[in-house]
């Protein structure tokens, strides 16, 4: 978090300094100011690891708009034909997200996902209850939905 | 090249809304409704938000349809959450060719309490809950 800011921060001074106030020039500011926090991070330990994060979260955005394009695409397709493809299901997912946060998260990235939606979590919050809209490959289903967990737990930890 | 991607992004977004309604018409229960119309409309209005953000390209709208975009990706999933999830528990029908609930077993409906299948000895009694009549 601090890393962001900082890096705001240094993309402002950019700004400022070179007298070119557009969106672009932002932009070029924000590389420059990340370049200078990956240079200096090894010696300033309060930035976090920042540097790692930003690549993984870009990383996580491109998964997750790829993921929500095929997704989406395959829901349509069962729209449009006259015979049902879907085999919806409820199915229990354990859960290895534990504060409220990272659970919320994770509950609402599966939401957004087509094909999926979390119906509830378990009192001791320990499994997340899932409607499944293509349940015709269950293990398939649930290595997607770990993989998708495991990747969002990686942006907070 | 630009006017391409626009005309590309806008056509998207309308036809996603459009199977969006097709969807609310042609699924057979709740939940897969539920699929249907948050998810295609929400990528719909993603889709049409970027078109604009290319057409005016400038600071004070992209910016606003980016803050468009980050709060429907806030607010779409909770709400098809709260309305699947009142509609499962208020009991209504899941469609016929549902293969599988493993919800309904851990589900009591009296105490309203779900359990979660990987009860241990010592975890197994109910804890009590504010809501909960005195």
């Amino acid at each position: 978090m601090t890393g962001a800011i900082w890096n705001l921060l240094l993309a402002l001074a950019w700004v400022v300094l070179s007298g070119d106030f557009t969106g672009l020039n932002l932009m070029v500011g924000l590389v420059f100011g990340y370049i200078t926090l990956v240079l200096i991070e090894p010696q300033v330990p309060a930035l976090g690891g920042y540097s790692v994060r930003l690549p993984r979260i870009l990383r996580f955005l491109g998964f997750f708009i790829k993921e929500l394009l095929l997704a989406n695409l395959k829901v349509a397709f069962d729209i449009l034909t006259p015979p049902w493809h879907m085999k919806p299901g409820v199915i229990a997912m354990p859960l290895e997200a534990r504060s409220e946060l990272e659970i919320t998260m994770v509950a609402n990235l599966i939401s957004l996902t087509p094909g999926t939606l979390s119906l509830d979590v378990s009192d001791d919050r320990k499994v997340l209850y899932i409607h499944a809209m293509f349940l015709d490959n269950e293990d398939e289903l649930r290595r997607n939905l770990k993989e998708m967990e495991s990747r969002a737990l990686e942006l907070f930890r | 090249m630009i006017d391409v991607f626009k005309g590309i992004f806008i056509l998207s977004g309308a036809i996603f809304m459009l199977l969006a309604a097709l969807g609310i018409l042609r699924l057979p229960d709740l939940l897969t409704r539920m699929h249907a119309t948050t998810k295609a409309a929400a990528l719909g209005v993603i889709l049409i938000m970027l078109a604009v953000a290319l057409h005016f390209a400038q600071v004070g709208v992209v910016a606003r349809a980016f803050a468009i975009i980050v709060f429907i990706l806030m607010t779409a999933p909770v709400a098809a959450h709260v309305l699947g999830r009142a509609g499962y528990f208020v009991g209504s029908k899941l469609w016929s060719g549902t293969v599988k609930d493993e919800l309904r077993p851990n589900y009591d409906p009296l105490t309203h309490e779900l359990k979660s299948g990987m009860e241990t000895e010592a975890n197994a009694r109910r804890q009590p809950r504010e809501t909960d009549a005195p």
